[in-house]
């Protein structure tokens, strides 16, 4: 399976992002600069944190612009899996791709820590490696994480089971129903403010993010299957 | 040309915790009167004239990227100048 890890100017866990799959997932991932306007060859796409464009105006609402984004959103028209991580959240929220608008944090701090996030929903095809309700330890690093929809929305949300991660315990940032992660309606663009690429390895202190990975690759696999 | 303000700010239904830090911070400075504060995003653009309505534009450039009107509300007031 070949990923796309797209990269903005200031995105800053283009990297990470890259290892967790190209050393820990072993799958192939090439970076994209966000000029590109094709994605095609690419099985998934994945949207890493940072500051992309220094946060102008509003997290990610420059990078909703950027030439590639409108191929991210062509790529999950088409069904492939999008996953968009802190930054990369903020990016789908504002390219519509999934509801609702980010927040400051209520705090009003950067908050860089391990959180507890449960898993709300294990049928997606980034959940399906993990448990139902399974409480797994992801790094949130943000100060815009503080999700927020109207109540309709939410009320969509929870009828189609798209609240996929929620804080588990405590809930760091003051989103709107300890909501983490959400995907959209199909289920095929996944965003979520927790690092899931910095939780693959049990020396980086949890390598419980490494099955979101796998679980994409499995979902993948099941519907390619490989002809001898 | 058109001088155009724009101004953004949360929307009402929205908590903005900023405002309420300053406004918890202009209390302990004993400005009890103070009932709200809305912290918000003020933009100046200057807009050449063209063929386009620019009350349209600038309304469109606020629906599209300079407000998230999810949880931003905007208003803007259009000043045409005289440009020596």
């Amino acid at each position: 399976m070949k990923f796309a890890v797209i990269v903005f100017p200031g995105s800053n866990c283009d990297s990470d992002m890259y290892h967790a799959i190209k050393d820990e997932l072993g799958e192939e991932a090439e970076f994209v600069w966000h000029t590109e306007d094709s994605l095609d060859g690419y099985d998934g796409i994945l949207l890493p944190g940072g500051f992309s464009y220094g946060d102008y105006l509003r997290s990610g609402a420059i990078a909703r612009f950027s030439n590639v984004t409108s191929e991210v959103i062509k790529a999950a028209e088409a069904g492939k899996p999008v996953l968009g991580v802190c930054n990369g959240f903020q990016v789908l929220l504002e390219a519509g791709l999934l509801p609702g608008a980010m927040r400051r944090n209520k705090d009003l701090k950067f908050i860089c820590r391990p959180a507890n996030l449960k898993v709300e929903n294990n049928e997606t095809m980034f959940t399906n490696a993990y448990e139902q309700g399974e409480v797994i330890s992801v790094p949130i690093a943000h100060g815009e994480g503080n999700y927020y929809c109207d109540e309709k929305t939410l009320e969509e949300l929870k009828q189609n089971n798209q609240i996929v991660f929620s804080y588990h315990g405590e809930n760091p940032n003051g989103s709107l129903e300890d909501i983490a992660g959400i995907t959209n309606k199909s289920g095929n663009v996944l965003g979520m403010m927790p690092h899931p690429e910095r939780a693959v390895d049990s020396l980086l202190g949890s390598a419980d993010g490494l099955k979101l990975f796998q679980s994409i690759v499995k979902s993948w696999r099941g519907s390619h299957v490989v002809t001898a | 040309m058109y001088k155009v303000k724009v101004f953004i700010t949360l929307r009402e239904s929205v908590l903005d915790p900023q405002g309420t830090a300053v406004q918890q911070s202009l209390h302990s400075m004993t400005y009890n009167e103070v009932k709200d504060v809305r912290i918000g995003k003020y933009l100046e653009l200057a807009i050449e004239k063209s063929d386009r309505d620019v009350d349209q534009l600038v309304k469109e450039m606020c629906e599209r990227l300079l407000a998230n009107t999810v949880i931003e509300d905007y208003r803007y007031e259009i000043e045409e100048v005289i440009t020596q």
